[in-house]
């Protein structure tokens, strides 16, 4: 999962990429073709449908806030070599901790505070979710992939169990806790606009942007710019350099799972605090995993992973829209599409490097060996 | 299409007049790895029946160029004559059976085989292992005797010593029909006693008309056995030489294209206080291997102590030990007075605090981080300390002074803080290493292998910085495999054998053989015990 040392990194980080997009937009037009509809048609679609429409370009930013958190959820335990395929569980468990931090406080207490407890609540219930696995994997040698993995499920067990038995409003047929209280959450943009004196079309983009991009601007502080962050980075590149260093290994992978749990379960307060209001089952919808994608994708690196939030905030947004426009495109096609997408630019993100590699030296090779 | 001609050409061991029947000849060969061009136009003849050397500094593409001819690599470009005929090498198997045998720099032996079994491995002979036993161990006594290559047939390899190890190789080469032998570093895992041993069987190979491709970095056993030499810099072979129309110096001069001088003035300097005081340390790897076995000795201020030992004989654990990787398990540490006991806290970071500076055996495994920053490198183990840090963040400004201060005082080129450390030549990385843990003003240095895979030019420079930082007071304990580093930078020397230590003597009394004797655990001396 290296960056090869022979391509110049505008190639590597800029047009490789870009490349990979364009093969898997290529790939899924042949798809839209093979069912019969004209797949420049349904591209242009897709970007009104995510930049243009009014209100398209919120919820294209409300998507990409997920993958902002559940990205930098995934990037952080790579910088220190850990697989976090867990992102999913943590931010179901974020969602436990924004629901009951604003079910036993939302009658007692003024909204904003609750909001704020609320906030707190989703980073730690999503950190013990992240430090068991990593406590785990440093103190027992349990493999990170693996327990992650089986912590989604218990996460989405546990909630089933809750939702249905303990939490829901009572009288309710449907999986979900009360509303929160009037007051409590985060405000969403168009109201602000509108407050301000502005006229923004309705969408579920809130408050929690601003949080995704000042935890960003963090995330890039804490590893580049902090000891904490230079530790993660030598044990990520060389566990036995770290222990030669004196770096004190398994709590600095403890400390990492808990930093990258508290990430993942700020997605619930996107969803939670921000659009729904109230705690729901399934309100993850895969955003963990997809956030290994964007991680991937985005290097990363916040700006990258910016981006490649973006990207996919748009498609999700774009899908809904070709869902919506073309009988014949059904809400699997799209998600063959996003699919594609994640398969070129995630898994098979170096692919195209070993070609590039040879090209590039074929014509510049010989002016760099002096 | 193992042609019968080499086998038994093999055993009837005619004697080949020497003339000059090119036994090897590479043209115009060019090899890329990348950007980087291992051979470049490399020519190189080699007559029949003589021993050849190559030497050359680290990277100069040595190991390259014989992978090529033993059909490893494929080159870019260029053509290989063997026998003053064009062939092609297209695979190993093509060049065992052109009469082509390498015995690598790290042996390719099945741990849990025999002898006999690893010899057959790839030439069973026949369907049925029994039948093909027999007539190979025929074959095989015959070859041990012609060459006085002793070894034990029924002999597990696992349970034997490496020198016999690379005897195995290189029977398995000549069991296969070899006429010609190439051996890449064969005598870095060697003791004295093994080298001299390996050198008489090349001596006699040669009578029986083998032609030997001898690769080191080692002048002195160029000029001891080869009949011609070239040397590699930079991926060319830049010179030709008969070995007895040469000097060491000159070969030198050839490798590192420059005048360098290959002995080292040792200043006075004044022996303080003991320092370091290591009481019965012993030690069990994670695998339940008792590695170290009752380790004391003490070390002095201004005093560079050497250890002397085969590699894998305890030592890398005992510098592990003393600068905090390992856990102490049993005996006691006493640095400055203030005494370790076994079962302390103990890691590398309190080792630092301690004074104890550590430039580790393998740089690329502990002491750098290769896909950092020189200026993250430069600070590796130091990035606690407030110098380079205000509160929880780094101060990458200082960081970077600091790191220009190092790369100029310590000659690390390129000079830039910012290049990738994994890209500096192996030279310069051990000296930005070498600079940092010396730049922490420590009480104790440890040393492990400072010179491996170090150009000549380097060496000079760290043997220089080591004894600069002795004359200042600092102790120095020095663990190398390389005897003359040992015996030209130490005041005192131990020699280790299996996790003891088995000699003691003062560098002036020491000599290779009686070291050598002592490494291989046949005597036990400690002639400055009880003084
Ligand atoms: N398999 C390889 N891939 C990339 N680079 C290589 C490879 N093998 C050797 N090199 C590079 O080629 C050069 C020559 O290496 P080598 O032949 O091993 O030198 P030597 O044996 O003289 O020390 C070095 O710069 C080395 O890094
Ligand atoms: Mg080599």
């Amino acid at each position: 999962m290296s960056d090869s040392n022979i391509i110049p990194k505008w190639l590597s980080v800029g047009v490789i990429p870009l490349f990979n997009l364009f093969l898997a937009f290529c790939v899924s037009g042949l798809f839209i073709f093979l069912i019969g509809e004209n797949p420049f048609k349904a591209i242009s679609v897709m970007i009104k449908g995510s930049f243009y429409y009014p209100g398209a370009i919120g919820y294209t930013l409300y998507y990409t806030t997920n993958f902002i958190f559940t990205g930098l959820a995934v990037a952080l335990a790579f910088h220190a070599r850990l697989f976090n395929i867990g992102g999913e569980g943590q931010a179901y468990l974020g969602g436990l901790g924004v629901g009951l931090m604003c079910l036993i406080f939302d009658q007692y207490i003024a909204g904003f505070l609750v909001t704020i407890l609320a906030i707190l609540g989703s980073v730690i219930f999503g950190a013990v979710w992240g430090i068991i696995p990593g406590y785990l994997q440093a103190k027992r040698g349990s493999h990170i992939v693996i327990t992650t993995i089986m912590f989604n499920f218990i996460a989405a067990a546990l909630m089933v169990y809750l939702l249905v038995n303990v939490i829901i409003e009572p009288g309710q047929m449907s999986p979900e806790t009360r509303d929160f209280a009037t007051g409590v959450g985060l405000v969403q943009i168009h109201m602000l606009a509108k407050y301000l004196g502005l006229n923004v079309a309705m969408s579920p983009l809130n408050l929690s942007f601003g949080i995704a991009l000042i935890v960003s601007i963090g995330f890039w502080f804490l590893v580049w710019r902090t000891k904490f962050g230079y530790e993660v980075r030598s044990l990520g590149h060389s566990e036995t350099s770290a222990v030669y260093s004196g770096i004190k290994v398994s709590s600095t992978i403890i400390i990492v799972m808990a930093i990258s749990g508290g990430l993942a379960g700020l997605v619930a307060v996107n969803e939670l605090l921000g659009v729904h209001n109230k705690l729901l089952l399934g309100f993850t919808a895969g955003y963990g995993f997809t956030g290994i994608a964007v991680a991937l994708m985005g290097r990363n690196h916040p700006f990258g992973i910016f981006l490649a939030s973006l990207l996919f905030g748009a498609l999700y947004q774009g899908g809904t829209e070709l869902d919506f426009e073309f009988s014949s495109i059904t809400r699997e096609m799209v998600l063959l599409i996003q699919g594609l997408i994640i398969l070129f630019s995630g898994a098979l993100a170096y692919m195209l490097n070993p070609l590039v590699e040879k090209i590039y030296l074929k014509y510049y090779g010989n002016f760099n060996n002096a | 299409m193992r042609s019968s001609e080499n086998k038994t050409g093999n055993e009837t061991t005619v004697s080949l007049p020497v003339s000059t029947k090119l036994a090897i000849e590479l043209k115009d060969i060019t090899k890329r790895f990348g950007h980087v061009i291992a051979n470049n136009d490399v020519n190189l003849k080699v007559e029949s029946g003589t021993i050849h050397g190559i030497v050359g500094e680290n990277g100069a593409g040595k190991s390259t160029l014989m992978n090529i001819l033993f059909g490893l690599y494929k080159p870019d470009s260029g053509t290989i004559f063997l026998n003053e005929q064009s062939v092609e090498v297209n695979s190993p198997e093509k060049s065992i059976a052109l009469g082509i045998g390498m015995v690598h720099q790290h042996f390719m032996l099945v741990p849990t085989f025999t002898v006999l079994e690893n010899v057959m491995l790839g030439n069973e002979g026949s369907m049925f292992l029994k039948s093909g036993e027999e007539s190979i161990l025929n074959r095989l006594k015959g070859l041990s005797k012609n060459y006085g290559l002793d070894v034990d047939l029924e002999a597990i390899i696992s349970d034997t010593p490496v020198g016999m190890q690379q005897r195995v190789e290189i029977l398995k080469a000549l069991n296969r029909g070899a006429k010609i032998l190439i051996l890449d570093e064969p005598t870095g895992v060697l003791t004295p006693q093994e080298t001299i041993g390996l050198f008489d069987i090349l001596r006699s190979l040669r009578e029986q008309g083998v032609t030997i491709v001898l690769i080191t970095h080692k002048l002195k056993e160029i000029m001891s056995i080869t009949d011609t030499v070239s040397v590699m810099r930079g991926g060319k072979v830049v010179a030709d030489f008969a070995t007895k129309k040469t000097s060491s110096e000159e070969l030198a001069e050839n490798m590192v294209g420059r005048k360098v001088l290959l002995s080292i003035k040792k200043p006075a300097s004044k022996v303080g206080k003991s320092i370091l005081e290591v009481k019965d340390v012993s030690h069990d790897s994670k695998d339940g291997v008792n590695v170290l076995k009752d380790i004391s000795f003490s070390l002095k201020e201004g005093e560079i102590l050497g250890i002397a030992g085969v590699a894998g004989n305890g030592q890398s654990e005992l510098l592990d030990i003393l600068s905090g990787i390992e856990a102490l398990q049993k005996g006691q540490i006493t640095i400055n007075d203030k005494p370790i006991f076994s079962h302390q806290e103990w890691n590398s970071k309190k080792a630092r605090d301690f004074g104890i500076a550590h430039v580790p055996e393998d740089r690329h495994k502990r002491g750098l981080v290769l896909p950092f920053h020189n200026y993250e490198n430069s600070i590796l183990g130091y990035h606690r300390n407030d110098q380079y840090s205000s509160g929880f963040l780094m101060d990458k400004g200082k960081i970077l002074n600091f790191t220009n201060e190092l790369i100029q005082n310590f000659d690390v080129r390129p000079r830039s803080p910012s290049i990738i450390s994994g890209k500096l030549s192996g030279g310069n990385q051990q000296k930005l290493v070498l600079a940092r843990e010396i730049e922490s003003k420590p009480k104790i240095l440890l040393v492990g292998q400072p010179t491996r895979g170090v150009d000549i030019g380097a060496i000079e420079r760290i043997y220089e910085d080591l004894m600069e930082l002795k004359s200042k007071g600092t102790a120095i304990l020095l663990v190398s495999v390389e005897l003359d580093e040992i015996m030209s930078l130490s005041d005192r020397i131990l020699v280790m054998n299996q996790g003891t230590i088995v000699g003691e003597t003062s560098s002036s009394n020491a000599t290779e053989l009686d070291l050598g004797k002592m490494m291989s655990g046949l005597e036990q001396v400690r002639e400055d015990r009880n003084e």
